[in-house]
């Protein structure tokens, strides 16, 4: 089957291409103007083509913000990403604007001065007020957005652990999962190096650092709601990147350094889940499941899951060949629920001695 | 690509005999004659671009259909495409490579050693380079490069599969990933002499540029397209050999045992002994490069549709000097702007805001090129002949593409789209798409000059219109994508439910990717069959001002026959009048540069 379609593939390629050479010689022995150079009738249309194709490009952008609505991130689960949201809709709407504004020029100006044997072109080389003028705009309003940028980009690389009792976190990365160490009672993480790494000591922890002790190793991240997270990010042998796109967080992690982001839950797991927007994309994404599913039983396998939203971290730099799949839980949650979890997960002293007394 | 050299060579055979006598080897293949070494680079680089085309599509359908079973996989791939399904691991290798040849081969080598080879002496008015035989052994290094890079296909454990930045430690730990062996020996090696290439190539450019102008041609009235090169060039020669340092360095990490990237690594069950490198180094110093690079490849292009459009508008190009300054702006900005790659790389914040402010100054000077374009459009007299189609459509995407830059250049909205989709759209549409723009412009309008021939205008048109609709449908969509939060380099999407609704998406994207690439295949057949049985050209066939118009048809050692002629004027004297309304020479709306100044007529203070 494959190789007859395959010879047919081909056969169609050859024809069109010896329909081409026909066309070719067609529209060679048809007029007398043969010399490939455009003439009034092709600047004719490819002028109206042009204010077509601007069309075209205008209904593809409303096309897609219809269409693709519900691929936009959902409201901001962190604090800082409110900042973040309103810079980005300030750039986009700028950035919508002026892309209205110059294609349709560019477009428009193909079309109306396409050229005409009887028309003159208007010899017009300087105007140094107009370049002034579209010189300064820029400059005005990219001041604008890089001051604004620069504020709010201060305020989130800013990392106090001063401030505000933050919770510490270590994010340990390798090929291909993720885990989470907490620092325990004292909120300080013991010293670790990937030299001692053994056993049950998959971290590298120090065992002599009694502040590891308390240190729980987990592989589902849980945070406190509105509490301030401290991430420190350590990688065991490649780049990765630790992204949380609905915290609007993102941070490579990598070896030999310890790499720190921050930020604030504001809304728990439930509540996303529950909001508006959410509640009709998971609905989406079920119902292409279902579909999906039906055809996998058709064919003899196992239906899918039905999918429930949880927040999750990614993997986003290429670190191998399973990169696509390197990823981890995200659950906010309530104080209490939080602790309550929490007092769930062996320290890292339980884990050394079960793995002793074994 | 002799035999296709040899038969538009036949003609030169006969008018031009009494020259001194060349076999065919000094004639066509190791030839010192710059007009034969550009068509050299120019099929070099379509073959690669056409692998790299067809790299992209392997991957997108992958893309498109992750269940999918393609015996096109099993064909093409091997083992790493057994019983249809593509290797996680290839994926990764196609997508590198795919950007790589893309990068280097095609829009540094293809399009700048193109057109600067063809264009630079004839628009200058110099006999050939400054070096023919330096031009010669550039060529043939980057061929020599091109067959390592080809070859590296087919090492066991798979080529390079790092990503084209190639970050240590993944590209330096075979264990990491299989591509990282032979596979990426074989990528370095290649790159190196690449690098060599392009410097040798950089280097007679910036010297014949300076020294062998003719009388008359002073820089203020070189073609843009000249300004272009000769900064491009400028560019290439700072920031190359910090590429060559960077691999230097991973060669010894990946050989010697050296840590000047790699720091506290444990892998595959044993730790490794390096200590104190760090990953970051290598990233500052690829990006040292790497972002002027993206000027390397779009300022030629942008420089090929100043002339393209201002010739095709029967216009000056509107701000002359502007247009010499942007050029100048940017590739000054573009050599401090590479912390954008980075703002989440573990390098201090800080740098992240003075890198911040820099990327959006650079989009200053590019704005004022848009405006500065559109305006010579402005009651012009259009003729839309294909090559002037691809410079409006170069203009479209560089905005489009451009405007993007706003938030990926912000170092605040950088970290939620680093990485993403989005990313991938926007380096396409502005470097990508714009660049073969330019590309496709520079051969429809200078096919005359290099082979004698006219290309087919329809097909041309049928190119365009297909190609145009295709490059926008396959990246607007992805920015939407991008925007979801969609990770880039993913072999499949389908292990994230999240990702689910997208996939529809994927499917558009790949539909117009196929046929967008397809569209390619009009213009291949175009490009070879107009070598042959091409309308022969005209000596001016688009009614141009600049020097190589003056040259015969038919090539020549030397370019012109006799003295060379002298220059009088800048190049964009189009429909320039008298004070009586009549053009300047009667019934001819263009003013060749090498006719003198006419009675009475002022030279433009440009």
């Amino acid at each position: 089957m494959t190789v007859f379609l395959t010879i047919v593939v081909i056969a169609l390629i050859g024809i069109s291409l010896w329909q081409m050479s026909k066309i070719l010689k067609l529209s060679q022995a048809k007029g007398a103007d043969n010399s490939q150079v455009a003439n009034d009738k092709d600047n004719n249309l490819q002028g109206k083509l042009m204010l077509a194709f601007v069309i075209f490009m205008y209904l593809l952008t409303i096309y897609c913000f219809v269409q693709y609505h519900t691929f936009f991130l959902p409201e901001s689960a962190s604090e800082h990403g409110i900042e973040y949201d309103r810079l980005m809709i300030i750039s986009m709407i700028l950035i919508f604007i002026v892309q209205f504004i110059t294609q349709g020029l560019l477009h428009f100006f193909s079309y109306k001065y396409r050229g005409n044997k009887n028309n003159k072109a208007l010899f017009f080389a300087d105007n140094d007020k107009l370049e002034f003028i579209w010189t300064i705009i820029p400059v005005i309003v990219l001041a604008g957005l890089i001051i604004y940028g620069l504020f709010t980009w201060t305020d989130i690389m800013n990392i106090d652990e001063e401030e505000g009792n933050p919770l510490i976190i270590e994010l340990y990365a390798y090929q291909f999962d993720w885990r989470a160490r907490y620092s325990g009672e004292d909120n300080v993480l013991g010293k670790a190096n990937v030299r001692f790494i053994e056993g049950v000591n998959t971290l590298g922890l120090d065992a002599s650092d009694s502040y590891g002790m308390d240190d729980k190793i987990v592989n589902e991240l849980h945070l406190p709601v509105n509490r301030k997270v401290i991430f420190k990010m350590r990688s065991q042998d490649v780049l990765h990147s630790a992204y949380m796109p609905f915290f609007r967080a993102q941070m490579n992690v990598v070896p030999g350094m310890i790499t720190e982001f921050s930020y604030t839950p504001i809304l728990t797991s439930e509540e996303m889940r529950n909001s508006e927007f959410m509640v009709e994309k998971v609905a989406t994404i079920n119902k292409i499941r279902k579909e999906k599913s039906k055809q996998l039983i058709v064919a003899g396998e196992e239906a899918l899951e039905t999918y429930e939203f949880d927040y999750y971290l990614l993997c986003n730099k290429i670190c191998g060949t399973s990169h696509y799949n390197m990823q981890m839980k995200i659950v906010v949650e309530s104080e209490e629920d939080y602790n309550t979890w929490l007092k769930t997960q062996q320290t890292f002293k339980e884990q050394l001695s079960a793995q002793a007394s074994n | 690509m002799s035999a296709i050299a040899h038969v538009d060579g036949h003609e030169e055979d006969h008018d031009h005999g009494h020259h001194h006598k060349e076999t065919f080897i000094t004639k066509y293949i190791f030839s010192q004659d710059h007009k034969m070494i550009s068509k050299q680079y120019l099929i070099t680089g379509l073959i690669m671009g056409i692998i790299g085309i067809a790299m992209s599509i392997l991957f997108r359908l992958q893309l498109a259909w992750p269940d999918h079973k393609f015996t096109v996989f099993e064909v093409l791939l091997g083992k790493f495409g057994e019983d249809g399904v593509m290797d996680a691991s290839m994926y990764l290798a196609l997508v590198t490579i795919h950007g790589t040849i893309m990068v280097f081969f095609v829009l540094t080598a293809g399009l700048s050693g193109t057109f600067s080879n063809l264009l630079i002496p004839l628009q200058i008015g110099a006999r050939d380079m400054a070096s023919g035989f330096l031009n010669m052994i550039s060529y043939w290094l980057f061929f020599l490069s091109s067959v390592i890079m080809v070859l590296s296909l087919f090492a066991e454990a798979g080529p390079a599969s790092a990503g084209w930045t190639i970050y240590p430690p993944l590209s330096a730990l075979p264990q990491a990933i299989g591509g990282s062996g032979t596979g990426m020996t074989l990528w370095l090696v290649s790159m190196a002499i690449f690098i060599a290439s392009s410097l040798l190539g950089s280097l007679n450019y910036v010297v014949t540029v300076i020294n062998l102008r003719t009388k008359g041609m002073s820089m203020t009235r070189m073609p843009l397209t000249i300004w272009a090169f000769f900064v491009t060039a400028i560019i290439g020669i700072v920031s190359f050999p910090v590429l060559l340092s960077a691999a230097l360095l991973l060669i010894m990490d990946r050989g010697f045992g050296t840590s000047f990237y790699l720091s506290d690594i444990y892998i595959a069950g044993e730790v490794l002994h390096n200590q104190g490198g760090s990953p970051v180094l290598f990233e500052h110093l690829f990006w040292f490069l790497g972002h002027p690079e993206v000027y390397i490849v779009l300022l030629p292009a942008l420089g090929i549709t100043s002339e393209i459009i201002a010739t095709n508008a029967r216009k000056p190009i509107f701000g002359y000097r502007a247009m010499v300054a942007s050029i100048l702006a940017i590739a000054f900005l573009s050599t401090i702007v590479w912390g954008h790659h980075m703002f989440i790389s573990g390098m201090n914040p800080f740098l992240g805001s003075v890198f911040t402010f820099t990327t959006l100054l650079i989009a200053i000077p590019s704005a004022v090129k848009a405006f500065n374009y559109i305006t010579t459009l402005w009651k012009g007299n259009l003729q839309l002949n294909p090559a002037m189609l691809f410079s409006i459509g170069l203009v479209s995407t560089f905005i489009t593409g451009g405007l993007t830059g706003i938030i990926l250049g912000d170092s605040t909205l950088d970290i939620n789209v680093h990485d993403t989709y989005f990313v991938v759209a926007h380096f396409h549409l502005v470097m990508g798409i714009s660049a073969l723009y330019g590309l496709f412009a520079g051969v429809y309008h200078w096919f005359p000059k290099m082979y004698g021939k006219m290309m087919n205008k329809n097909l041309g048109y049928v190119h365009f219109w297909v190609t145009a609709i295709g490059a926008y449908g396959v990246f607007f969509p992805m920015h939407f994508i991008g925007m979801a939060g969609l990770p880039r380099r993913y072999y499949t999407n389908s292990n994230f439910p999240y990702f689910d609704d997208l996939a529809d998406t994927n499917v558009l994207i790949t539909v117009f990717a196929l046929i967008t690439a397809a569209a390619q295949l009009v213009f291949l057949y175009n490009f070879i069959h107009s070598i042959f049985y091409g309308k022969k050209a005209v000596q001016n066939p688009w009614k141009s001002n600049t020097m190589e118009w003056t040259t015969p048809v038919e090539h020549m050692h030397g370019n012109w026959p006799g003295a060379i002629p002298h220059v009088y004027r800048w190049p964009y004297d189009y429909s320039k009048t008298r004070e009586d309304g009549e053009y300047v020479i009667p019934g001819q709306d263009y003013v060749s540069q090498i006719i003198p100044l006419q009675d009475g007529e002022e030279e433009m203070h440009h």
